[in-house]
């Protein structure tokens, strides 16, 4: 059975890798995931986990090495950040192209410059479109119960993708908390051993990741693409079951006191639980004030959105990453497509909040939402705005 | 809930000290969070760790601000940061140190309950190192139960192996020693 135990959450996602057994883990240590590797190589060192651990001489390598090694059929995990994760992107969609299920946890922190270490989402937010399935944890329970899922996930059949799980760097890597850790047995319940489609083996050549001309592109992109939509219903099936055993209840957008709420506010990550406080504090003062909170976000879940946000006036994204010029956050930016040719949708705005460690309390979201609440009419180009800047 | 602000100095084991508090109270059925100062950190530089105990369960991710209690690990840092801020003025601040509270005054702003403990002395008898953090542990215990003192075995236990019993026996000397030299008795 599992147990309630006290760690370190960095230090958890570390074990509970190593008890979904994977046959190789390749990684390079960088703040602030860097005791996810160090303990796996501790964990394999003491025998307490027959795998092979590539010591590799930077990003790139791990997760050519994840590449390489889940084509030979292997499991395969790594873990990474930030500047870390931009030196994969040559490979990560190599990856999810050759629909390798490689597992990755990302302790997210923002990218440079200014040189920075602390957390926001820029890391993953660069990743978006590298067909990987995306999760999003928002405390130590959700990455210890993700990892495991989505072994799961991106094994199956129907999907062969990698999948990352996203845990905000230092408010969540760092934080010694208590976790249910599930034990051997109840993992290998949930997961069996990794039967691979295809394997690169020396006995029965085959190739992969062959040159694709132009006459075969547009069609292997598109059956990328399938992919990843597909992969949704394996998501909700994976979830359903987890359920089941482990009576922990996961949706791709979770709601919070949403009943008759007129403003919602929408996170992704580990301020969630910070927002649920002050979304009470705003009920108890007459606001009808809800949350969202997305877990899924690639594939996206559009059907989820629309369901969610029904009969709110008003909806305020918070992202943890900027768009360059562009129409503000990114999952702003994707939230209000989603919406655009819904009949009747709340008036959306955005505040990009808690950028580089910068930290949002609950007095800053009780400010946000009576913003939000008060919001009549916005030009698109005043729809967000950088919260808590020192001016 | 039970918000805790650690000063020490880099190596001194602040972290430690909220690692194990935590683990602790979690041990006891309750809930808590014990997490440094976020960011790269430095031998001998001023340090600062965080720890929230509570029975129910704990939401909230942002920074301690206002803790309920401050403990300083190294006498040195009175003066050199201000350890009191944002103390809650019905708070606890505990000092390693054997300095009475007239010569504390002088670098403290600080009017609410104030407590110390000669935790260097008690660590180079039992320990014979002068690292405080087990033996401030078995201090904060006694003034703020927030963990029965007997909670801390387990985790000390397993975080020092050998040299357990010595940290244990240091905790135990400063739960009794620490004295409330200012404020609500």
């Amino acid at each position: 059975m599992g147990k309630r135990i006290g760690m370190e959450i960095a230090l958890a996602a570390a074990e509970v890798a190593a008890l979904c057994r994977p046959d190789v883990i390749a990684a390079y240590p960088i703040t602030p995931n860097t005791h996810i590797p160090e303990h796996l190589s501790d964990i394999v060192a003491e025998g307490r986990l027959d795998a092979e651990y590539i010591c590799v001489e930077s990003e790139h390598s791990a997760i050519s090495a994840c590449c390489g090694a889940s084509g030979t059929g292997a499991r395969t995990f790594t873990a990474t950040s930030s500047q870390g994760l931009l030196f994969m992107q040559e490979v990560l969609p190599i990856v999810s192209s050759l629909r390798l299920p490689v597992i990755m946890v990302i302790g997210n922190r923002a990218v440079s410059g200014p040189i920075n270490i602390w957390n926001d989402h820029s890391d993953i937010m660069y990743q978006r479109d590298t067909g990987w399935v995306s999760l999003f944890a928002a405390n130590g329970q959700e990455t210890v119960d993700m990892v495991i899922q989505a072994f799961k996930i991106g094994e199956h059949r129907d999907v062969m993708l990698p999948v990352n799980i996203n845990i905000d760097g230092f408010q969540l890597t760092h934080v010694v908390e208590p976790i249910i850790m599930p034990d051997q047995e109840e993992v290998d319940r949930f997961l069996p051993p990794y039967k691979p489609f295809a394997q690169l083996h020396p006995d029965k050549p085959m190739t992969m990741g062959a040159l694709g001309l132009p006459e075969i592109f547009n069609e292997a992109m598109r059956a990328k693409d399938e992919a990843i939509l597909q992969s949704k219903k394996v998501v909700l099936d994976v979830w359903k079951e987890w359920e089941k055993q482990f009576g922990r209840k996961y949706e791709p957008i979770e709601s919070y006191k949403t009943e008759g709420a007129e403003t919602l506010l929408l996170t992704m990550g580990s301020m969630g639980e910070t927002a649920e406080i002050a979304i009470d504090e705003l009920r108890k003062q007459g606001v009808k004030a809800g949350l969202l909170k997305i877990k899924l976000w690639r594939p996206f879940p559009f059907e989820e959105l629309r369901k969610a946000v029904k009969g709110a006036k008003v909806l305020a994204v918070m992202d943890r990453a900027v768009s360059f010029g562009g129409p503000g956050g990114p999952v702003f930016a994707e939230i209000r497509s989603a919406l655009y040719d819904e009949p009747k949708k709340p008036k959306t705005l955005n505040f990009i909040i808690g950028l580089g460690g910068r930290d949002v309390m609950v007095e800053d979201f009780i400010k946000m939402a009576k913003k939000t609440a008060l919001t009549k009419k916005l030009k698109p180009e005043d729809a967000y705005e950088i919260y808590g800047v020192r001016e | 809930m039970l918000e805790i602000r650690w000063h020490g100095r880099g190596g001194q084991g602040a972290v430690t000290s909220v690692e194990l508090l935590a683990l602790s109270a979690i041990e006891e059925g309750k809930y808590a969070q014990g997490f440094p100062s976020f960011g790269p950190e430095r031998r001998g530089a001023p340090v600062t760790a965080f720890n929230r105990v509570d029975d129910k369960q704990i939401k909230i991710r942002s920074g301690i601000y206002h803790p309920d209690v401050v403990v300083v690990l190294d006498q040195s840092l009175v003066g050199l940061v201000d350890v009191a801020e944002g103390l809650k003025p019905t708070g606890t601040l505990l000092i390693n140190t054997t300095k009475t509270l007239a010569e504390l005054n002088k670098n403290i702003r600080f009017k609410g309950r104030i407590a110390t403990c000669d935790a260097t002395g008690i660590a180079w008898k039992e320990l014979g190192v002068p690292i405080t953090n087990t033996t401030m542990l078995g201090a904060l215990v006694k003034l703020t139960g927030a963990v029965k003192l007997e909670a801390l075995d387990g985790p000390i236990k397993e975080r020092f192996g050998r040299i357990a019993q010595k940290n244990q026996a240091a905790a135990k000397r400063a739960y009794e020693e620490v004295r409330i030299i200012s404020g609500d008795r």
